[in-house]
Order: C-alpha cells, then sequence, then structure tokens
C-alpha cells in the first residue's frame, strides 16, 4: 500500500473470505438496497475480517426495499440482524425525482423512510445504517439549481438535510455519510459508469472498501470499539522546526513559513480535545524546553492545560507510551500515535502492534486531509462527560503522583475523601449511563451495550432496579463511573449489568457497590443475589470478582445469600 | 506488445483475481471453461486489466468478449 493509499484494494479484502472467521465477533447484518449489492455484501465481510468481526450477512434480494422492510414476514426480519443497512443509490432517486412532483419529493421521500424506520423499529430490535445521498449535479439548470426548489439539487439537499433531523430524534437511527465520501473523493472515483450500465453496480469496485470501512467504523463505534486517545510527536508534527535547535522564535506556526499548516492541524486536534479525545505528548526534548511554546508562543492553538499527559525525554517511545497508558489506564487499542518521523513510527509499530500509527505523508501540507479521511474518531454517543474528559484524567495523574507517596494503601485511600452519589438511571444521567456501556470493556461483567433508548426503557420498567454511582474526592469530581442494573426475579435479584470505569479500580467501589446492592435486596425482601460473569477477550480482570467478594459459585453464576452478608469495609462517604 | 505477452499478462492477472495460482488459460478459453468466472468477477477483472495496461474499456466492450483470445485482440488495439 502506498502512503497516500488509506486501505487494502477490493481484490485484497476479497480474499479475506476464504479465511478463518471463528474466533471472531460475531455480528448480524442486514443488507437492503435497490441497486446491485452482493459486492458491497463481499467487501463488508472481506474488511471486517481485518478488524476482527465476523459479519454473518443477511443480503436482501435486488430493489426489495418495500417488500424487505414493510413485511414483517420477510427473510430480512426472520433473519433478526443487529445491523440493518438500507442503501438507495441516487441514479434511482433522481428517476423517480423525475417522474414525480418535484417540489413535494423530498417530503414524500422522508415519510417514505419514518415508515420503514417506524417497521424496523416496532419488530426488530435493531441499529439501522442509512445511507444519504450524493449531490448530483444533474445540469438542468445549471448554478441556477440552487434558486429553484424543484431542483433535483435543491430537493437531495433538503432530503439530506431532513435524515440528519430524523436521526437526531431516533437513537438507534445512523447515517452513513455517503454524500461527504463522495465529495471526499470525486464522483470519478465512487462510480464507475460501466458498470453501472451493464451491471447496476452504482459503487465502483476502488470505492467499495472505503464504503466497507465506514460502515465497519460505525458498527465498531457502537460496540465498544473506538479511539479515545491521541499521542502527539512535537517536532514538525505539531510546528514546523525543531523546538531545540531552532528556538521558539524560528518554529513555524502562525503566519510563519509554512506555520498555517500546522496551525490548522493544532486547530483540529483541539477540537478533538474538546469532544473528549485526550490528548497526549510523547516527544523527544528536554522538558522545559518542550513545554515553552505551549506557554509563551503567542500562535500555539493548544496549550498546556490542553495536555492530559506529558510526556518529553529521551527515552525510548514505546516506554513512554506504556508510561503514558499506565496513566490513563486505557487499551493501546484506542490510542492513535502520530510523529512526522518514520523510525519513530516504525519502532512503535513493532513494540506497541495495537497502538494505530498512521502512516503521515512526507509533505505537512497534506497531514490534516490525510488524517481526516482516515475517520479515526467515529463515536457511538456524546455526554457532558466528554467535554470534562482532560481534566478527568489530569485528575487522575495527580492522583497517581500522590499514591507514589504512600506505602500503606489503606492510608492513601482515606486520605482521598472520596464520597459517592448513588442514583436511579434519571433524564440527566441517561446519556452517561449509555455510553459508559457502550465504552467498558475491561470491567465490565456481561458485556452488554445499551443505546440511550434501551436505558430509558429499563429505567421506565418495573422489572428492574438501576443505581448509577458517582465519584468524587479532593482531586475532583470523576462523575459516573459505575452502573448496575438488577433483574427482580421472583425471590432473587439478577446482576444484569455491573460495569465500572477501570480508573477507579483499587478504591473500595467494588465493596461500596456490594453492600448497596444487599442493601436494596434486604429492604425490598429478596433473599439471594445472582451473578454472572461472560468471558470475553477483554474482561479476563473480573473472571474472580464474585469469588472476591464472598458469593459462591452456582453451576455457571454465581450467589450471594442477602442473610449470610456481612458488611465490607470502604473508605467512601454517601452522599 | 505481442499477443502471447498480453496473454501472459493476462493469465497473472486471472490468477490473482480468481486467487487461484493453478489457472492456466488460454487463447479458446471462456467462461465456461474456468469455475469462479461468474458475472461479479469478470468485473474485477475487467477492472483489474483495466488497470494493469492502463486502457479502458467501452460499456459495450465489457461484454462482448467471447473468450480470452478476443481480450486479448482488444487489449492489443488499445496499446497500439
Amino acid at each position: 500500500m502506498s502512503q497516500f493509499e488509506i486501505i487494502k484494494n477490493f481484490n485484497t479484502i476479497k480474499k479475506n473470505l476464504k479465511k478463518n472467521f471463528t474466533d471472531l465477533k460475531k455480528i448480524r447484518i442486514g443488507i437492503v438496497g435497490d441497486s446491485s449489492t452482493q459486492l458491497l455484501n463481499q467487501s463488508i465481510r472481506g474488511y471486517g475480517f481485518d478488524e476482527d468481526y465476523n459479519f454473518e450477512i443477511y443480503e436482501a434480494d435486488y430493489d426489495q426495499l418495500d417488500g424487505q422492510l414493510l413485511d414483517t414476514s420477510s427473510g430480512l426480519y426472520k433473519f433478526a440482524p443487529e445491523f440493518v443497512i438500507i442503501f438507495e443509490s441516487s441514479q434511482k432517486l433522481a428517476k423517480r425525482f423525475y417522474k414525480s412532483d418535484k417540489a413535494k419529493f423530498s417530503e414524500m421521500h422522508i415519510e417514505k423512510v419514518n415508515n420503514y424506520i417506524s417497521n424496523i423499529s416496532k419488530h426488530l430490535n435493531s441499529k439501522i445504517i442509512y445511507f444519504n445521498f450524493p449531490e448530483v449535479n444533474d445540469s438542468i439548470f445549471g448554478n441556477f439549481s440552487n434558486k429553484i426548489e424543484y431542483s433535483f439539487i435543491y430537493q437531495t439537499r433538503k432530503i439530506n438535510y431532513e435524515l440528519m433531523n430524523i436521526c437526531i430524534q431516533n437513537k438507534n437511527l445512523f447515517i452513513l455519510d455517503y454524500s461527504i465520501i463522495n465529495a471526499q473523493y470525486g464522483k470519478n472515483f465512487i462510480i464507475d459508469s460501466k458498470i453501472y450500465y451493464t451491471n447496476d453496480m452504482t459503487i465502483s469496485l476502488d470505492a467499495l472498501p472505503l464504503i466497507a470501512k465506514n460502515i465497519t467504523d460505525i458498527i465498531a463505534a457502537l460496540t465498544g470499539k473506538f479511539k479515545k486517545c491521541i499521542i502527539l510527536d512535537l517536532d514538525n508534527t505539531l510546528w514546523g522546526g525543531i523546538i531545540g535547535d531552532d528556538g521558539i522564535e524560528n518554529i513555524q506556526i502562525g503566519d510563519l513559513g509554512i506555520g498555517k499548516v500546522f496551525t490548522e492541524l493544532q486547530t483540529w486536534i483541539k477540537q478533538l480535545k474538546e469532544r473528549g479525545i485526550v490528548l497526549a505528548v510523547c516527544s523527544k526534548n528536554n522538558e522545559a524546553t518542550a513545554k515553552d511554546p505551549f506557554k509563551n508562543h503567542p500562535d500555539m492553538v493548544i496549550r498546556l492545560e490542553d495536555i492530559a499527559v506529558f510526556v518529553a525525554n529521551w527515552n525510548n517511545k514505546a516506554d513512554n507510551i506504556r508510561y503514558i497508558q499506565s496513566i490513563l489506564n486505557i487499551g493501546f487499542d484506542s490510542m492513535v500515535f502520530l510523529d512526522d518521523n518514520p523510525a519513530e513510527r516504525e519502532i512503535v509499530r513493532k513494540n506497541l502492534p495495537q497502538v494505530l500509527v498512521p502512516e503521515l505523508p512526507d509533505d505537512p501540507s497534506l497531514f490534516l486531509d490525510y488524517l481526516q479521511k482516515l475517520n479515526l474518531f467515529e463515536t457511538a454517543s456524546f455526554s457532558k462527560e466528554d467535554l470534562e474528559r482532560t481534566k478527568l484524567y489530569q485528575d487522575e495523574a495527580g492522583r497517581f503522583m500522590v499514591q507514589k507517596n504512600f506505602t500503606n494503601e489503606d492510608e492513601f485511600l482515606a486520605s482521598l475523601s472520596m464520597s459517592s452519589e448513588v442514583k436511579e438511571f434519571n433524564k440527566f444521567n441517561i446519556p452517561r449511563v449509555a455510553q459508559l456501556s457502550q465504552r467498558s470493556n475491561q470491567f465490565n461483567l456481561r458485556t452488554v451495550r445499551y443505546s440511550e433508548e434501551d436505558v430509558e426503557q429499563i429505567s421506565r420498567s418495573e422489572k428492574y432496579a438501576t443505581f448509577s454511582f458517582s465519584l468524587k474526592d479532593k482531586f475532583g469530581d470523576i462523575g459516573i463511573i459505575c452502573i448496575i442494573i438488577l433483574e427482580k426475579r421472583k425471590d432473587s435479584l439478577f446482576i444484569e449489568t455491573w460495569l465500572m470505569s477501570c480508573r477507579v479500580l483499587k478504591r473500595g467501589m467494588e465493596n461500596f457497590t456490594l453492600n448497596t446492592i444487599v442493601k436494596y435486596a434486604k429492604e425490598k425482601g429478596y433473599n439471594t443475589i445472582i451473578g454472572e460473569h461472560i468471558l470475553t477477550s477483554k474482561n479476563g480482570m473480573v473472571v474472580d470478582h464474585f469469588k472476591n467478594l464472598g458469593f459462591r459459585s452456582s453451576g455457571n453464576k454465581w450467589e450471594l445469600k442477602v442473610n449470610n452478608y456481612k458488611e465490607k469495609k470502604y473508605h467512601i462517604k454517601i452522599i | 506488445m505481442e499477443t502471447t505477452e498480453i496473454l501472459g499478462q493476462v493469465n497473472i492477472i486471472f490468477k490473482e483475481v480468481l486467487d487461484n495460482q493453478e489457472l492456466v488459460i488460454n487463447q479458446e478459453t471462456s467462461a465456461n471453461d474456468v469455475d469462479d468466472w461468474d458475472s461479479l468477477t469478470h468485473i474485477q477483472l475487467i477492472v483489474a486489466i483495466e488497470k494493469y495496461f492502463k486502457i479502458r474499456f467501452k460499456a459495450n466492450e465489457i461484454q462482448s468478449f467471447k473468450n480470452v483470445g478476443e481480450m486479448c485482440s482488444f487489449i492489443k488495439l488499445k496499446l497500439e
């Protein structure tokens, strides 16, 4: 792959179809399209292999949207996919448009879309991934189309705009932004006219892997796999030149030389930080020299307070990234490392293969476009906590430093002055609860993922008791860090979900949480609490969780008799 | 380029696209003779040939080849 190619070509990913999918994560997908979808099917399954997914795909017969989506006895409904991908081509859209009452076309189309969605939502527990439409200049009015409500471009844009509004209202609907992909790569790349006219294939072979990637990015984000952190080199990555050699007046940012390249890159990175991506620095430099521009250069966009962990020394970068990981306590596979130096990139790739290291182009003026095209930061949710995440990690770095001074763990915990607020799920905490369920992989006993709609239903249901736990200490407010969902059975409570943020391991939260559950059980007259651990590749750390808390094993579950329970100790005050 | 050289290259392309390193084709080979050469893989073969030889087929050309020999003649014409 050349340094400008972002993904493998179709032929290469097709070869994955013959490989062994056995140990990969199974996800059921239904594809419904009004043009030819066979190669799209192969691309999605083949691409998914490289991302450790075993996509089991039901591909609806050609051009059967109404039949598959409105008839609840159709093959699609029988297959019961977790994701339904709906792909309507702009070619068929144009055909319908020209025959229609043009000024009302977008309205009618949106009504049809709403009908499909409400049908799917009533009968399937699926997320829907809907393609929007590329903007097509049919040259009937030229640029004047913009002044005509019944022009194709006006109606297309209106449809795309309304699709965004519907998906803001509907938590299970996600848009595959095909329009943007067309804008980024161009119509000539996305469409190969001769295969369209002869085979009704509206996506070229070159573009198929790209579409497969974007679909996989959305599914990955919805199943808990996403990037949480960027680790940044400094010299010739965040500014032009070398701070140690050139001095602060001569590094290129702002108007100096090609400074604008780096100013725009920094602006983009800062926006990522503001939406919850954590920034770290890993630079081969003297620490004071490296920090100087952040403190004192007027054109720097990223400032010291934007960086959660700042590492500048002469050590091996792989070791430094291991250190950063130990402070942030997130997976290596949720980190992205940016460095202009190919040798440094190679060292990190070899030593830490799970870290994503983009192969930056030689010319820094191409960095930003390249990075944006990689679509690194797909997300499934966005909550208030995202805005404050950097501060949370900076607070955590503070705790880490202080802990080194205590040899007695008990004294350390007492010194933190921790307090916790316990609340059932309510309209204020539902987004955060859903988000935690999607992000949490390690301290997660059953790895059940919930959308906001799922959480809302649970909070209203008589069948469940819900608890959210927040944690505060003298360093700061960590927000909601633990979720418990209990299913009420006749005499017992089944722990359907017990998950906790890894940031609060070893603080006594497990004990505090169990005490809360037992107290509830006693108040409501349940005599047994039942727990279950479903092993995944990421939650091995909690394999002995119930055993350590005093549960007894019972078949493949764990049981605790409430009457035998002795209250456990912790240094957390209830508020 | 001579037809035999073109045939050699097309053979390599067939092996790669159909993922079969044992495959040997000649001028008379048609889709009936090769497993996996169907309408879908035909598209991949056409696109791979276009990329390799840096030529472009027209829409009415891609379905018109009776056998590999005709494909190679077409390629030779486009290269001149």
